[in-house]
């Protein structure tokens, strides 16, 4: 994907559905693009130092124990809590496909977040939705 | 009609390799070591790749240390040395401070040309110069054929050591398209008493800055995120201590100005360009009128016409996807050597990336990629010298504190024992970490070491027990000693019962 493609896929996400094109070019440029190959794991389950990912192509199972849990594509993120937490990772998220996501260190994120107040509410969204989505199943 | 004289002619390999930058020259150097009968194969005149031209100021950012702790024919010199290629013969290791005058940390391009140049005379490092790759195909058999401007090449795996040698500008600012790039730039002198507009701040981007800062009048640098540097964010891939004295300027007021800006548009004016831009960090419009434009916004990977074979790429298609082996992720049997193998992401602890887009780093890959290729296609030796259990503590730690490839590339290589059925250790050498960590198939350990997010370093531990890999890191310490009473204490625990 080269840099127009990148932002119109940004400009699609709801995460960053309140930026400006100027928002998605920095975002463009702050965050970087990395690829893995299908079956290669982006994050492991109890390993520490590991950034905030967003899913530009492809899909991903989010594993535990072992035991896949969920799978996330396009727009989806991943790698918030741990970093927000400050613990390692508590699954594994492993390629399904073919899978290029833009990420950010994990050190950048919550400085990051606070200058955009508006992808942190949407955040927020999202990690209430994956806990009642959770509640659900755990019921 | 194919061109039958000289060294390597066209015809059947195992392998061929593309490229003779210290990439090329150095994984053909450590084939011949494993016995891969490959052809090297270079569209240059001489060794060298991109340091027969660049960096355009003519300095290196990669320090060799003359007057080491070490013997330059040791391997642990290498830690000190960024520069040479590796060798297993101590007469053809440490070239590089060889050929510099002393008066510099950091090689002069010729100086770093010369070694490369010298190594492959020495080291025999034979190479078909003037040969240009044009295309490639892949028969039925699975075989690859690579035509050529000599004839046809035939080989089960490709290796492209091709660096990331073309300029390269992003889509997206209007007008970029008639501004100079980073490989354009004129004689310094033409610069002087001018404006100077510098799209991009990484390294190129204030290595230009850095040069021009006794001529021109005004520099502004700029792009949309902030600088990421190497003193601050621990890596060696972010702007390096040796360029930022534009950023100092900028910091106490100088009157060079470095900005967090998005640019929209360059418009030629009768006097020269404006720039159009967004700032970022701190919104607001921004109109520069300058003299000059220049972008420095980095290269991308000659890849012909491989995308047309499946081969998956990123970062803004500049790079082939790749496995921790550094084969695309997507035609299996094309690897890729020298800097292209930053492509190859490893598990990029804290945000620190590997050190392969430099020599220091990618050397050590050529290494690990020799062993593997030879482990697993063409036949590799018994090359897994015995570690008796009571030895693996001391093993283990004195490669966390001595091994050159551990610590040019931290979190990426590891050294790994693993057991025998007989409750042994087996030495396999330098691995992949993330092969090790999602791949390697039996009991073993591996070392690395690694840097936290506070900037500490640490030796790292992975045991794998079955599919099961637990991480520990050890303590840091002074001076990166862990050949220590209490290293060996925590390691010693974490092996209950393999030792």
């Amino acid at each position: 994907m080269d840099t127009d493609e990148i932002i119109d896929a940004l400009a699609s996400f709801s995460l960053f559905a309140d930026l400006t094109g100027t928002d998605l070019q920095a975002i463009s440029h702050t965050f970087e693009e990395e690829s893995f190959a299908e079956g290669q794991r982006i994050l492991r389950q109890g390993f520490g130092g590991t950034g905030f990912y967003l899913i530009l192509q492809g899909e991903a199972a989010v594993v535990i124990d072992g035991q896949e849990r969920t799978r996330l594509s396009r727009g989806d993120f991943f790698g918030e809590i741990s970093i927000l937490l400050g613990e390692p990772p508590s699954a594994d998220v492993t390629a399904l496909t073919p899978l290029n996501c833009l990420v950010l260190p994990r050190d950048e994120l919550t400085g990051w977040l606070a200058t955009k107040p508006s992808v942190m509410l949407r955040m927020l969204q999202t990690e209430v939705r994956r806990l009642r989505a959770s509640n659900r199943w755990r019921s | 009609m194919a061109q039958l004289d000289g060294p390597y002619p066209p015809g059947d390999y195992q392998a061929v390799v593309v490229g003779s930058g210290p990439g090329g020259l150095q994984t053909s150097y450590y084939l011949h070591r494993r016995g891969i009968r490959h052809a090297l194969i270079s569209s240059d005149d001489a060794p060298g790749g991109m340091f027969r031209r660049f960096p355009i100021f003519q300095r290196l950012i990669t320090w060799s240390k003359i007057h080491a702790p070490s013997d330059k024919s040791t391997e642990r010199y290498e830690w000190y040395d960024w520069n040479s290629l590796l060798a297993d013969e101590a007469e053809l290791r440490s070239l590089a401070p060889s050929f510099m005058d002393g008066t510099s940390y950091f090689p002069a391009r010729d100086e770093m040309e010369n070694q490369l140049v010298t190594f492959a005379e020495r080291a025999e490092v034979a190479c078909r110069y003037g040969c240009t790759w044009e295309s490639t195909r892949r028969e039925d058999d699975g075989h690859f054929v690579l035509s050529t401007t000599d004839g046809e090449y035939r080989a089960e795996v490709l290796i492209f050591a091709t660096g990331m040698a073309e300029p390269w500008k992003p889509t997206g600012i209007d007008g970029i398209e008639d501004v100079p790039h980073y490989v354009e730039l004129g004689p310094p002198e033409s610069y002087q008493g001018r404006s100077v507009f510098l799209i991009g701040k990484r390294n190129s981007g204030f290595e230009l800055a850095d040069g021009l800062l006794p001529w021109a009048r005004q520099i502004v640098l700029a792009s949309p995120r902030p600088v990421r540097m190497s003193v601050l964010v621990h890596s060696s891939a972010a702007a390096r201590a040796r360029y930022i004295q534009p950023y100092e300027d900028h910091v106490l007021g100088g009157g060079n100005a470095v900005m967090d800006a998005a640019i929209e548009r360059i418009e030629r004016t009768s006097e020269g360009f404006e720039v159009h831009a967004q700032g970022t960090t701190r919104p607001g419009s921004h109109v520069f009128e300058v003299d000059h434009v220049i972008a420095a916004t980095g290269f991308t990977t000659p890849l012909g016409d491989l995308r047309s074979l499946g081969m998956k790429t990123f970062f803004q298609d500049r790079l082939p996807s790749q496995t921790p082996f550094w084969e695309s992720t997507t035609v299996p049997g094309i690897y890729f050597a020298g800097t292209i193998t930053q492509g190859s992401i490893g598990l990029k602890k804290y945000g620190h990336p590997s050190g392969s887009s430099a020599v220091h780093g990618f050397r050590y890959n050529a290494r690990v990629l020799a062993r593997h290729l030879a482990d697993t296609r063409f036949g590799g030796g018994p090359d897994r010298p015995e570690v008796a259990p009571k030895d693996a503590i001391d093993h283990l730690l004195r490669a966390a504190t001595r091994a050159p490839d551990l610590w040019n590339q931290q979190s990426y290589l590891a050294r790994a024992l693993e057991r025998t059925p007989d409750g042994s250790f087996a030495d396999v050498g330098a691995v992949p970490l993330a092969h090790f960590v999602d791949s390697y198939e039996s009991d073993a350990i591996a070392i690395t070491v690694e840097t936290d997010a506070d900037g500490d370093i640490h030796p790292a531990v992975y045991i794998r027990r079955g599919d099961d890999v637990t991480e520990h890191l050890l303590d840091s310490a002074h001076l990166h000693d862990y050949e220590t009473k209490a290293h060996r204490e925590q390691l010693t625990a974490l092996l209950g019962g393999w030792i």
